[in-house]
C-alpha cells in the first residue's frame, strides 16, 4: 500500500492535480488560525510579569523560527528522496522550500534582534543559538546560489541536494544550542517534555500562530512546487490538459510523464 | 482598554510593531513570489508545448 502511494505521489500529473486541489484547504485555515492567534496574542493574552507587552514578539518570532527549522528538514528529506529514488517531484519540493525557508529564517533573526534589544540590551551577540541560526540563513542562501549557478535543472537538483543533506546537521545544533551551551537565549517554552512554562492564555495564541505559519508554508510550498514540477517536465500531454492548452492535438509526443521508482 | 494604550504596547511599541510589520511583509512577499513563480512556470510550459507546433517543427 505504501508503495502504491509512493508511486502516485511521485507521478508529476498526480502531484500537480493534488497540489492544486489541496492549496485552498491549507491556505484558508492558515488565514483563520492566524487571525485568531493575532487576536489572542495581541489582545487577550496578559502582559508578561517580567517582559510586559514586549513578550508579544513571541507570536511572530517563535513561529518564524519554527518554520526556519521545519522547512529545512522538509527540504533536506525531499532532496534525499529525490537523490536516492531519482524522483523529480521530490526535487521540485526541495527546490521550492529554499526561498520560503530563507525568508522566515531572516524574519526569525530580525524579530529576535528587535526582541533582544530591550530584553538583553543588545541587538546581536555571537551566541550559540544566534550564530547557528545565522548559519542556517547562509545554508539556505548557499543552496539557492548553487541552484542559480547551474543552468541544467537535473544537475542543479543533484548538486543542491547534497548541500541540503550535509547542512541538516545544523538543525539539531540550533535546537539544542540553548541546552548544550550557556546562551542568552531562553530554553524552549513549548517544544519540550513535560509542562509548558506558560499559562494557557499565552500558550493557546502561540499554538494557533504555529499552526497558521505551518499551514501557510504548506500553501506556499504546494504553489511553488507545482511550478517546479512544470519546469522539470518536457512535452507531456498532461501539462496541456492541466494548463488548459486544449486537447493534445497529436503534436508533441505525449510520452509517459511518470517519473518514479520502478519495482 | 483604549487604542492609544494598546498601541503603546507598555512602552515596547518600537520593538513590537516593527516585528509584526516585518512578519506581514515577509508573508505578503512570500505569497506574491510563490504565485509569480507558478505563473512564470506555467507560461514557460505553455511556450514549450505550443510554440514549436505553431512554428511547424516536428
Amino acid at each position: 500500500m505504501a508503495w502504491v502511494w509512493f508511486h502516485k505521489f511521485g507521478s508529476p500529473p498526480h502531484f500537480y492535480r493534488l497540489a492544486t486541489r489541496l492549496t485552498p484547504w491549507v491556505a484558508w485555515p492558515a488565514l483563520l488560525l492566524g487571525l485568531a492567534g493575532l487576536v489572542g496574542g495581541l489582545g487577550l493574552a496578559p502582559a508578561d510579569y517580567q517582559q510586559g507587552d514586549g513578550f508579544r514578539i513571541i507570536y511572530v518570532h517563535a513561529p518564524a523560527a519554527w518554520l526556519s527549522l521545519m522547512v529545512y528538514v522538509v527540504m533536506a528529506v525531499s532532496a534525499a528522496v529525490g537523490l536516492i529514488w531519482r524522483m523529480t517531484v521530490a526535487h521540485a519540493v526541495a527546490a521550492s522550500c529554499a526561498p520560503i525557508g530563507a525568508s522566515f529564517t531572516a524574519l526569525a533573526l530580525v524579530t529576535g534582534m528587535l526582541w533582544g534589544r530591550p530584553m538583553w540590551g543588545t541587538y546581536w551577540e555571537w551566541d550559540p543559538r544566534l550564530t547557528s541560526e545565522l548559519l542556517l540563513l547562509f545554508l539556505y542562501l548557499g543552496y539557492m546560489g548553487l541552484r542559480n549557478a547551474i543552468d541544467d535543472v537535473p544537475r542543479a537538483d543533484r548538486a543542491s541536494a547534497v548541500l541540503a543533506i550535509v547542512g541538516v546537521v545544523n538543525v539539531p545544533i540550533i535546537h539544542y544550542s540553548v541546552i548544550w551551551w550557556n546562551s542568552l537565549h531562553q530554553a524552549p517554552s513549548v517544544m519540550k517534555f513535560g509542562q509548558p512554562t506558560m499559562p494557557a492564555s499565552m500558550l493557546i495564541p502561540l499554538l494557533l500562530m504555529l499552526a497558521a505559519f505551518t499551514l501557510l508554508f504548506a500553501a506556499l510550498l504546494l504553489t511553488r512546487a507545482r511550478g517546479e514540477v512544470l519546469r522539470r517536465e518536457r512535452q507531456a500531454r498532461w501539462m496541456l490538459e492541466a494548463l488548459g492548452g486544449g486537447a493534445a492535438r497529436g503534436g508533441p509526443s505525449a510520452k509517459g510523464a511518470l517519473v518514479g521508482p520502478s519495482p | 482598554m483604549n487604542l492609544a494604550h494598546f498601541l503603546a504596547m507598555g512602552g515596547y511599541a518600537v520593538y513590537v510593531w516593527p516585528c509584526y510589520a516585518l512578519a506581514a511583509l515577509v508573508i505578503g512577499l512570500n505569497i506574491a513570489a510563490a504565485r509569480r513563480s507558478l505563473r512564470s512556470a506555467q507560461r514557460a510550459a505553455r511556450r514549450r508545448l505550443e510554440i514549436p507546433r505553431e512554428a511547424g517543427t516536428p
